[in-house]
């Protein structure tokens, strides 16, 4: 047991007595990694009922530019994501869900900055990185009350037609002009996890950045784990934030692109 | 600047941002987005058809995973029995996926 770091003066601490660090890790650390697994399972578990269910429907096989929203098999993806604020009517394919994905990356960053920042004790760049990756979030969140609106409201002329022959405008969870049922249920499910979890990690963002406002991380006083740096909350909130954006990769892959 | 009480605790200067290395992972992660929407956009599927695309997208993604998992999440600086801990519970997943594609497919042909 020798490699692990011996976090007290006294060496002679026994294992059982603590006073070392399993992982070299502290305990808040890890726990969040353990708790991120089961969450990742969680996701997995979403994602992978998508993937079944459409493979349990029909394939569209013409080619895209004839694609028109049927009922009877799944949607192509960049036919059913294609508006954009402002820009009423316009077809521009997988434009805004790219503008998201690339804000949510872009928060990442300055959520990895901010943690640099913190191992480096520099509370002026923790708070404005900080800052930084909770406008992103909002942002994001935003971008997706818009998308979620227009996949609700649906397009102008409406999409598939239900069994009597009326066409259906919109989406719900017991009808959708984009195609089978399930898809507007997954769509739903999945995404609104996903921004679940998104506004979750913005509350835990402007909570630490509260606390490095206020300068709690900085107090003398304050218990601090065994292994870890001063500002390493900032740390444990940054890997539940990167881990959303590792999520919506798989989410964008699973929905926008296949 | 230096007289406001913010930095109180701490002796000497506060070091230099060291970033360089988060840059070129968000290099990394924008290209291969780019990519994704290249193929996804530019490329018809005369050229490449839809199965060969979705392998291509399964690759990219899981090449994304690594990047922040590895780089922006630390794991890959951390102990390797950790990362182990991490990344083998998703062999689970992977044999989930499968499983589940595979019913999908009975299912499609039953209906």
């Amino acid at each position: 047991m020798a490699h692990l770091a011996k976090t007290h003066e006294n060496e002679s601490t026994l294992d059982w007595n603590g006073g070392n660090l399993p992982l070299k890790a502290s305990w808040g650390k890890l726990m969040m990694w353990f708790f991120l697994l089961s969450d990742a399972f969680s996701f997995s578990a979403l994602l992978i009922t998508y993937a079944m269910i459409r493979y349990s429907h029909s394939a569209y096989h013409g080619t895209t530019e004839n694609f028109k929203f049927s009922l009877d098999y799944w949607p192509v993806p960049e036919k059913v994501f294609e508006a954009m604020p402002f820009l009423h009517g316009i077809s521009l394919p997988l434009v805004f869900v790219g503008i998201m994905t690339f804000i949510l990356i872009m928060s990442s960053v300055t959520m990895v900055l901010a943690v640099e920042a913190g191992h480096r004790n520099d509370r002026k760049d923790v708070e404005k990185w900080m800052l930084w990756t909770i406008l992103g979030g909002f942002t994001f969140l935003g971008c997706q009350a818009w998308e979620w609106t227009h996949f609700i409201h649906g397009t102008d002329k409406g999409g598939a037609t239900d069994v009597y022959g009326n066409i259906i405008y919109g989406a719900n969870l017991i009808q959708n002009q984009y195609g089978p049922v399930p898809f507007a249920n997954l769509f739903f499910f999945i995404t609104g996890f996903h921004g679940f979890h998104v506004f979750s990690g913005v509350m835990l963002n402007v909570l630490v950045f509260y606390n490095t406002a206020f300068g709690v991380y900085e107090n003398p006083n304050r218990v601090i784990d065994e292994g870890a740096g001063r500002y390493e909350m900032i740390e444990k909130v940054g890997l539940y934030w990167h881990f959303v954006d590792l999520v919506w990769v798989f989410v964008f892959t699973a929905f926008y692109l296949i | 600047m230096a007289d406001v009480h913010t930095h109180s605790h701490t002796e000497g200067k506060i070091a230099k941002p060291n970033t360089a290395g988060i840059w070129r992972t968000f290099y990394v992660l924008l290209g291969i987005t780019a990519l994704e929407f290249i193929i996804a956009l530019a490329i018809p599927s005369y050229v490449m058809p839809h199965l060969i695309k979705v392998g291509v997208y399964i690759i990219l993604t899981i090449a994304k995973a690594f990047y922040i998992v590895a780089e922006f999440m630390h794991l890959k600086h951390e102990v390797k029995f950790l990362g182990m801990c991490i990344v083998l519970p998703m062999i689970f997943i992977a044999w989930l996926l499968l499983a589940m594609v595979m019913e999908g497919g009975a299912l499609y042909i039953r209906w």
